[in-house]
């Protein structure tokens, strides 16, 4: 079969990526995007076979420290009275692969555990009063199900060789298997002796650079690829269809942009330069006209533009980053906190019953060193173990934060007569709401020359209401001062660990600066200088239009605002309390 | 890890390498903490620089590196025993795990002599070995919240107070601490940032040679890490010589009024708050000096470090997409024009 050929179906090159992957598996991995259903079950059946006799075990995705790493193993210390390991995961799968499913929902510190496993080949136990460097050379297989914008952690995703996606693959496309396992077996035999020369480093550098591929790691796996493809070919020199089919199945997933058209390459890009150290000892082989290491560079990007995936070519056209996680900074992910009660299971942690549930085996292990301790010289014997207060361990798990709700509202002269009395309205029947979500709200004011924190983040609705009503109004309209104060309330939120939304209910008509001056044009340039400010701390951000009559078209001043800030902008013709309360709850973030 | 990949066979990334070196001359700068994008070998360097640290003398036995000479900190055990066999050993540099407990930590009781013996014994922890060496936390920005307190105190005080399980003691914990991490995974906490004298923000090499040269490198480390040690063997040693040389000089390297002077302006005008940021410029300038042999120091050797000394220390400007590294450039451009 040929190169095209082995990659031209997406069950050709998920299934030609998964083969590649059982010869050289132990510090690297698959990423298998897919929900359960018959491919992605099969290729798991096709894996595990390929793998033998390696171990392919599976593991959840929020799996807790104590499973992971491992620790005290408490009734096996208790019974045998000296300390007594349990092994964690990591390192039980030692010499084998590791299947992680949901691998949408791994959190960072789980993804962060598993990399450093990835990438050292062993696992770092200090725990429970245990202390061991325990091997865990291992291969791992995310089973990410995830939609939408849910994706497996970037910092485990980048350690896994291939990503492969199973998503539109049926039961029709399944082709059965061309390799046996004994295929495999004679391929991991042979793999030590694959040679590879300098040439094929430099084709896999520039191709990787060409479609914006910057991680170095990304080259190391097509590398490996490229010799496990020779290995599982019988041969030991790798060629030029061994280099395609890895640029495709490694690269290919990973382009982040298209490789300029190859007439334009000349101008701006330099030729990748010659291989500074002497390659071995023969010269390259020349096979026909067509290998000079140029156009075998050209034939490569050629052979991994068309096996690029539909979508991924259009993405990438239209010059949409992809796979960009979210950042912490859109709340996805460190904006998290500890509960005692909901969210995913961490370490337990010293702390009274009053607080929380008791966990009961860490509270034993807690509990066990202490036996012979507290036991009396005359119960010796017994098996009994001795629990104090000071043992008691509580759950505690992690969880999403709530959100900040920070309302900057114009109190200026020019919205205080006609509206002031609505936004009040539409603030407080907002609180009932943010009570029951157990959100956060803010108020912020401007008006005059200056812009103040009326009611710092609070979840209580006496306190909030108290504050709207003593709300002043009148005076000039410091929109950027107002801006200003807005940001830095939400800065702390997120700090907090809470998502913060920013609501501003202004006309847009800024008449005092930053320095409480008047004049319009500059005063409005402050405020733009501060929207931008917003949006460059990706706060989100709704921007409600108060004016009353008058255009919302481009020029309005608000959407001016609105757009500088990133954010959405509402027209109210009227600012309807339960309107104004509608749009808000639709802005919030779920 | 038996053989590491050797910080000599590090490509490119000169900022992170020298800030290791001048942490390695003069631990009093307080610590690196190395940012930045996925690959680029941060761990790899932490890892790599254990091999090159000069080995310390201590006092024999000592679960806490102590140092034999008087003026030393010393451990309850060693402060009275009046001992004065020594041993040289290794330079710690200890790995903090995420996922350690905080027993191991501060140390806790010893669990195979408590169940076996019934005895009530302090196993020291991980401060304790890392006393006088390095403390390397991967992922710091990941590290649990209440670890990140217990380090910031130990940090301040250079002393492990131990009160738990009925164990009360205190130890010497002076470290150096080393994080690194990717800043898309979580924000460090300000007063964790605060603790690291260096900062910088490590980045995947573009042109094609370097790239090329680091694949070259690993991938013949990866397929035999014997041979690769070998090779650079030599390498490691001139560079291990070249620290312990830097250490001796250090304290002799002069600096002069004009040279405080202009440390002390251009943390004005960047409003780095507080006399850390100028103390650690000195520090970081001196053992920078000292490593390039250098008597005094000079222009150049503040502006060589003062990128990853103070970029950590300006307040934030969510504006500037210029990066803190380019606003540190200009203020030095502007301080050093006068």
């Amino acid at each position: 079969m040929s190169v095209s050929d082995a990659v031209s179906t997406p069950w050709r090159r998920a299934s030609l990526a998964a083969a590649v992957f059982a010869v050289d598996p132990l510090g690297s991995g698959l990423l298998v995007r897919a929900g359960a259903g018959p491919a992605r079950d099969e290729l798991m059946t096709r894996v595990a076979g390929a793998l033998a006799p390696m171990r392919l075990s599976r593991a959840p995705a929020d799996i807790a420290d104590d499973r992971l790493i491992g620790g005290l193993d408490v009734a096996a210390t208790l019974r045998a009275g000296k300390p007594i390991a349990e092994t964690g995961v990591l390192a039980a799968s030692h010499g084998g692969v590791l299947a992680i499913v949901m691998a949408e929902r791994i959190s960072a510190g789980v993804a962060a555990r598993l990399s450093q496993a990835l990438d050292m080949g062993e696992v770092a136990l200090q725990r429970d009063g245990l202390s061991a460097i325990l091997p865990a050379h291992v291969g791992i297989i995310a089973l990410d199900e995830g939609q939408d914008d849910e994706a497996t952690p970037a910092a485990l995703a980048e350690r896994l060789g291939f990503w492969i996606d199973l998503e539109h693959i049926g039961w029709r496309d399944i082709e059965p298997p061309a390799l046996t396992p004994e295929d495999f077996e004679a391929a991991r035999k042979l793999l030590p002796s694959v040679e590879t020369d300098d040439q094929v480093i430099e084709i896999l550098v520039a191709t990787a650079a060409q479609f914006g591929v910057d991680s170095p790691r990304a080259v190391l796996f097509a590398l490996r690829a490229a010799r496990a493809f020779t290995a599982l070919r019988g041969e030991t020199k790798v060629e030029r269809d061994d280099i395609e089919l890895a640029a495709t199945l490694v690269l290919g997933p990973r382009a982040t942009r298209m490789p300029a058209p190859p007439e334009e390459q000349d101008s701006d890009e330099p030729p990748p330069p010659p291989p500074e150290e002497t390659p071995p000892d023969e010269p390259p082989e020349q096979k026909g006209e067509d290998n000079t290491p140029r156009e075998l560079e050209e034939q490569i990007l050629e052979a991994v533009r068309a096996a690029l995936p539909p979508g991924l070519l259009a993405a990438l056209a239209a010059g949409a980053p992809r796979n960009r996680r979210s950042s912490a900074k859109d709340g996805k992910s460190g904006e998290e906190i500890y509960s005692l009660q909901r969210g995913r299971p961490l370490d337990a942690r010293p702390g009274s019953l009053s607080k929380g549930r008791l966990a009961l085996v860490a509270t034993l292990r807690a509990a066990a060193p202490w036996r012979k301790l507290r036991l009396k010289p005359e119960e010796m014997d017994s098996r009994r173990v001795i629990v104090k207060p000071e043992d008691f361990r509580i759950r505690r798990h992690r969880q999403k934060k709530g959100a900040t709700t920070i309302f900057v509202v114009d109190a200026s002269g020019s919205l205080a007569m006609t509206r002031l009395a609505e936004v009040k309205g539409a603030i407080e029947m907002l609180l009932a709401d943010c009570y029951a979500r157990r959100d956060n709200i803010a108020l912020v004011a401007f008006r005059g020359r200056a812009g103040e924190i009326v009611l710092p983040p609070t979840r209580s609705t006496a306190r909030a209401k108290r504050a709207l009503t003593g709300l002043p109004g009148g005076g000039g309209t410091p929109v950027a001062a107002g801006l200003d104060v807005a940001a830095a309330v939400a800065d702390q939120a997120r700090r907090k660990g809470q998502t913060p939304l920013i609501v501003l209910m202004t006309d847009g008509r800024a008449n005092i600066c930053r320095d409480g001056g008047s004049g319009r044009p500059r005063a409005m340039e402050d405020a733009l200088d501060a929207a931008k400010r917003i949006a460059a701390a990706q706060f989100s951000v709704l921007a409600i239009d108060t004016t009353q009559g008058g255009g919302s078209g481009p020029d309005a001043p608000v959407r001016v605002l609105a757009g500088a800030m990133q954010g959405r902008y509402v027209k109210l013709p009227r600012a309807d309390a339960a309107v104004i309360n509608a749009v808000v709850r639709g802005a919030l973030p779920q | 890890m038996v053989n590491p990949f050797p910080f000599s066979a590090i490509v490119g990334q000169d900022d992170m390498r020298l800030a290791f070196m001048i942490a390695a001359t003069d631990p009093s700068v307080g610590g690196v903490l190395a940012f930045g994008d996925r690959g680029t070998g941060k761990s790899t360097a932490v890892r790599a620089l254990a091999a090159l640290l000069p080995k310390i003398k201590v006092v024999s036995g000592c679960p806490y590196n102590c140092a034999p000479d008087k003026q030393a900190k010393l451990c309850g055990a060693c402060n009275g025993s009046g001992k004065t066999k020594t041993e040289m050993r290794s330079a710690p540099v200890v790995d903090l795990p995420l996922g350690a407990t905080e027993d191991r930590v501060v140390g806790a009781l010893n669990l195979e002599r408590a169940l076996a013996a019934g005895e009530k014994h302090f196993e020291p922890g991980l401060l304790a070995r890392a006393n006088r060496g390095f403390l390397y936390i991967d992922e710091v920005n990941l590290l649990e919240d209440h670890l990140v307190d217990l380090l910031l105190d130990v940090a301040a005080s250079g002393l492990n107070l131990v009160e738990r399980e009925g164990l009360s003691l205190s130890h010497p914990a002076r470290f150096v601490l080393i994080g690194s991490g990717n800043p898309e995974e979580g924000e460090l906490r300000p007063q964790m940032l605060d603790r690291f004298g260096l900062a910088l923000e490590v980045r995947t090499p573009q042109d094609i040679p370097t790239r090329m040269e680091v694949i070259r490198r690993r991938d013949a480390y990866d397929r035999d890490p014997e041979a690769f040690h070998k090779h650079w063997a030599n390498a490691e040693k001139k560079l291990r010589t070249k620290i312990v040389h830097a250490r001796e000089r250090v304290t002799t390297v002069e600096t002069g009024d004009a040279v405080l002077e202009r440390a002390a302006r251009l943390c004005v005008a960047l409003g780095s708050d507080g006399l850390r940021g100028e103390l650690t410029l000195i520090r970081a300038a001196r053992a920078y000096a000292a490593l390039e042999d250098v008597p005094k120091v000079g222009d150049a050797e503040l502006k060589r470090v003062a990128p990853m000394v103070l970029s950590h220390r300006l307040r934030r400007n969510p504006l500037d997409d210029s990066g803190s590294a380019t606003r540190v450039e200009r203020a030095i451009q502007e301080v050093f024009a006068k």
